[in-house]
């Protein structure tokens, strides 16, 4: 579908045109640094909506695609297009950077040209990779993002960010590299007159691609993709990341960077590598459910919000892999529509985490209590996230979940019902959160030296959106449900040849 | 005149740009004497100017290649009775070692240790070295390797102890020296047996010869020592494993300027050579860009691939543990030599392509990076990661530079380093030689932790107490980070014109 405006190129580089110009703006306060970085988010947004409203939901093809030749001597190409599958992805995308810009407005002083132009280098990274159709493109934004997440863990983080960043840096790098050699592999592969980067060619042309170098290619793809969900045994960098990041950081990691990995798979591994995507369906449930549970279980032990959270995240990623690799249309809807609810619940968590941060300056959950009579409205936004968050009806984490284990229930009974455990234990410990920080005793000393004080009007701004996206995925499901169906029915048929 | 007195003559004519450099030595030599001396500076730049004149006569001779040929055959001009090629490959590489000359003296303007009565001396011999390293590349005999490569070293042993008030610098100098000598009498022995195997110095003779010896093709024992001895002498010029040990040492002695020239400059040159002589006269073509080993019991690229990955290793392990920035860019250039060999032992087309593309890189990258251990050193009075702490906030521009080119080394997009390594691990990966490409790859990451060490130094940890005020930085600081990372960041997204010219260099491998 040949269109006549790259409405993906532009929502692709405005970001980063936002973040060069800030930088090389000579000082002139803080204030129009800030206004300039929520601009140029915030008329990104705006012009990615024409994605929504103008996509067409009876066809698996690319849409809104762009495509110039880039090195024409190895098929190399720009090319960038969104299909069902990356939609929704890019317009969380776009929906959350302004937010995350507008969430440090206060806590940022140091460095803020720096700071803003990372956020929005970012920006252009993360959406890059949902749009690219071009595996060496798709690579370039893959390495491209890392730089600036690193710079704004490393710079503006917590105690331990220096710690956290070069260990986010140095695992996220490892598997990326695999993953080149491995696209570098497919290349050579395909021999002098296929040889191509493009997706779409690609997904036809490997096609009887034997079984032995399909599994290896699946493992060095899915290495770099499980390193960046992260799937169990690859997770350790998330919880210091996620604790150490500022944040915006925090709220960019769960809600996009996270939603990568996941995406490399539906994207790269499952189409390309049909068969040994089902050989390994056994082995990635497994890990899957083990992230769960094991997610599940370190959440509750935690004392730090952020890093219950982290682990919660963990917990989450799991029932997306899970929903993926059930293989079946509700299993990879539901983990598509579980990304977006995850983007979006845990983004606002640590949105709320961050607010009350900047009030009392501690993550400590015994610091807190009886907020819900000391700030109201606070309360009332953070249960509406933690219900959310753990799947009530009627709130969009249900019909995620819902979807995925009916998915699962499907392809294997047994990954299922371990993994509906998982259920049980997240209503436990964000739960638990919940009382903990809502009710109870407010310690003594808090309460009367500095009386909390509620959400201020720029916070509720940031939330409104969020909250009332939690209640549009939870009641309309079916209006982005809609979106997917084709390219997830284009993406089974692939699996099933 | 004799016919053969007239023809050498008339080569001259083709070898300008080394006849300029000559002249332009010659002439410093002369105003060294004079009051030119006193101005501050004047020589240096007239040596500029001789490197600039050069450069245009080797333009000319690269049009006037391509008119010629089109493509280069071999019909390709040879000097002095055979002894020197003029050929795309050996022009490609001419332009490279003109930057790189360029470079080292842009470099050296502001380097406060070089001591401005000597700027006569450091001159001559950056010249020779200059010189040395256009006769390595464009040898065809042993002789003018080993020619041009004693001309590359014995100006390098000067420069690498030009601050003769500086004990490290002398150590440089002798440590080098020695190495040097020692590497350069083995290649020597090694290159008189292969003289009694073949009965000839000239490359192409010697695959004749050995094409036709099937004694010796039967039991290749003398060969494979004849061919490890020389490789000894070249391995030495690239600091490859095992024969990197004085690369640190002296890397941290020298001047930095000169520093990066050894970084650059003699290296290039050893891989022009390395691919001249391993690929000319062991090495036959079979067909589409393809080569294969002369005799089938002397696998020499399984030995250099063994060399690749241990040079990698070694030098990216043994950075991770520097506190010196220049020892760490010595190791960094150890390990730099590794990936490079991957694209000797592809023995195709496309490896040697790769190689000249990453050079090309390779100098900008290189060269930004010592830029910024000068200007540490200028300004901040430091040449340790140590001296880097909290200066990106300090001044950010050159510290972004420097961060630019760190990255390019790693290999991370969009920049130009990762271009360079992609077409590497094309050409590895090509070959199926997968367990080289993995290797290859793991190092990457290796390599990453250390740079992301200076990095991690300049922006993410604290700025030293009083100190927090923002350094004025020099407007030569930063137009030279300016045109030093500009072809990176180019390069990296538009690498086409460099594909081109790199290709049609390295077309005397076959097309």
């Amino acid at each position: 579908m040949p269109t006549t405006f790259p409405i993906l190129t532009l929502i692709t580089f405005l970001p980063a045109v936002g973040g060069l110009l800030l930088l090389l703006r000579r000082d002139e306060g803080d204030s129009e640094t800030r206004t300039l970085a929520f601009l140029f988010s915030g008329v990104t947004f705006l012009a990615s909506l024409p994605l929504f409203f103008g996509f067409r939901n009876d066809t698996a093809a690319l849409q809104f695609v762009d495509v110039r030749p880039w090195i024409p001597a190895l098929n190399i190409q720009y090319k960038v297009g969104v299909d069902g599958i990356s939609l929704l992805l890019v317009l969380l995308t776009t929906f959350l950077m302004p937010l995350a810009v507008l969430c440090g407005w206060k806590a940022v002083e140091r460095h803020l040209k720096a700071y803003y132009a990372c956020l929005l280098f970012l920006e252009t990274g993360m959406i890059g990779v949902f749009v690219s159709m071009d595996l060496i493109l798709f690579y370039v934004f893959w390495e491209v993002m890392l730089i600036p997440m690193y710079f704004l863990i490393g710079v503006w983080g917590g105690p331990r960010r220096v710690y956290a960043a070069v260990k986010f840096f140095i695992y996220t790098m490892t598997g990326s590299l695999l993953m080149f050699a491995a696209i570098l592999y497919l290349y050579i592969y395909l021999g002098t007159p296929d040889r191509t980067f493009d997706v779409e060619l690609l997904v036809m042309r490997l096609r009887g691609l034997p079984f032995g170098a399909q599994m290896v290619l699946f493992l060095a793809f899915g290495l770099a993709f499980a390193i960046k969900v992260p799937v169990f045994p690859f997770h350790t960098w998330l919880p210091d990341a996620h604790v150490e990041a500022p944040t915006a950081g925090s709220v960019v990691l769960a809600g996009v960077l996270l939603k990568m990995g996941t995406y490399g798979f539906l994207r790269f591994c499952l189409p390309f590598f049909p068969d040994a995507s089902h050989a390994v369906m056994p082995l990635v449930s497994i890990l899957a459910v083990v992230g769960i549970l094991y997610g599940g279980l370190m959440a509750l032990a935690q004392e730090d919000i952020k890093k219950l959270i982290a682990y919660s995240s963990v917990s989450h990623l799991g029932y997306v892999m899970l929903g993926i690799f059930a293989l079946n249309l509700r299993g990879i809807e539901g983990g598509l529509y579980q990304m977006l609810n995850h983007g979006l619940s845990t983004g606002a968590l640590f949105l709320l985490i961050g607010m009350i941060y900047e009030r009392t300056h501690t993550r400590d959950v015994k610091a807190y209590g009886g907020l819900a009579k000391a700030v109201p409205l606070y309360a009332v936004a953070l249960m509406i996230v933690t219900l959310s968050s753990i799947g009530l009806p009627g709130l969009n984490g249900f019909v995620g979940e819902f979807l995925i284990l009916l998915g699962a229930f499907e392809a294997n009974w047994l990954y299922a019902t371990l993994g509906a455990l998982g259920l049980v234990l997240g209503a436990v410990y964000m739960l638990g959160l919940y009382q903990r920080m809502a009710f109870g005793p407010q310690p003594a000393r808090a309460a009367a030296e500095h009386p909390l004080e509620d959400l201020t009007t720029r916070e509720l701004c940031i939330l409104a959106p969020i909250l009332t996206l939690l209640f549009v995925l939870g009641l309309c499901p079916n209006v982005f449900l809609r979106t997917m169906d084709a390219s997830v029915n284009l993406l089974l048929a692939h699996l099933a040849v | 005149m004799s016919p053969t007195a007239l023809a050498l003559v008339q080569d001259l004519r083709l070898f300008l740009p080394e006849v300029i450099l000559v002249l332009t030595t010659l002439l410093v030599i002369v105003l060294d004497v004079t009051p030119v001396r006193k101005s501050h500076r004047a020589l240096l730049y007239l040596t500029f100017c001789g490197l600039l004149l050069s450069g245009i006569y080797l333009l000319r001779h690269y049009v006037d290649l391509r008119e010629s040929g089109g493509r280069a055959s071999s019909s390709n001009v040879l000097l002095f009775g055979n002894s020197i090629a003029l050929d795309p490959f050996a022009v490609y590489f001419k332009g490279l070692f003109l930057l790189v000359g360029l470079l080292t003296g842009v470099l050296s303007i502001r380097y406060k240790k070089l001591n401005p009565a000597g700027e006569g001396e450091y001159c001559v011999l950056l010249l020779c070295s200059t010189l040395g390293l256009f006769l390595m590349v464009g040898s065809r005999t042993l002789l003018m390797a080993y020619l041009g490569l004693e001309l590359v070293s014995i100006p390098s042993f000067v420069l690498a102890g030009f601050q003769r008030d500086s004990r490290l610098s002398n150590e440089a100098a002798l440590k080098y020296t020695i190495y040097g000598a020692i590497a350069s009498g083995i290649m020597l022995y090694g290159m008189s047996l292969l003289f009694g195997l073949a009965g000839s110095l000239d490359f192409a003779a010697i695959r004749h010869a050995l094409e036709g010896q099937t004694e010796l093709r039967a039991s290749p024992l003398l060969l494979s020592v004849s061919m490890l001895m020389i490789l000894a002498g070249f391995g030495y010029k690239i600091a490859c494993v095992p024969f990197h040990m004085w690369c640190p040492d002296v890397y941290e002695g020298a001047p930095t300027p000169i520093t990066a020239f050894l970084s650059v400059g003699p290296k290039a040159a050893g891989f022009g050579v390395i691919l001249r002589f391993f690929y000319q006269s062991l090495s036959t073509h079979s067909g589409g860009g393809d080569w294969t080993p002369i005799v089938d019991q002397l696998q020499w690229p399984i030995v250099l691939s063994v060399l690749s990955v241990a040079t990698m290793t070694v030098g990216n392990l043994a950075a991770v543990a520097q506190t010196s920035l220049k020892r760490l860019m010595a190791y960094s250039s150890i390990a730099h030599a590794g990936y490079l060999l991957m694209g000797v032992v592809v023995l195709s087309k496309d490896g040697i392509f790769a190689i000249l593309f990453y050079l090309a890189v390779y100098v900008f990258m290189n060269f930004g990076a010592f830029l910024f251990v000068v200007f540490l050193h200028d300004l901040v009075g430091s040449e340790d990661i140590e001296g880097c702490r909290g200066l990106g906030w300090r001044a950010p521009f050159p510290c972004i530079a420097m961060a630019i080119c760190l990255f390019s080394l790693t290999g991370l997009p969009p920049l130009g380093g990762f271009i360079g390594k992609f077409y590497l691990f094309l050409g590895v990966i090509g070959r199926e030689l997968y367990w080289l490409a993995i290797l290859g790859v793991l190092n990457s990451v290796v390599s990453l932790v250390y740079y992301a060490r200076v990095v991690k130094a300049m922006f993410l940890e604290n700025i030293p107490r009083g100190e927090a005020e923002p350094l004025p930085v020099p407007f030569f600081y930063s137009a030279a980070f300016a045109v030093l990372v500009a072809p990176i960041l180019l390069l990296g997204v538009y690498w086409a014109p460099l594909v081109k010219l790199a290709r049609y260099s390295s077309s005397i491998f076959g097309a």
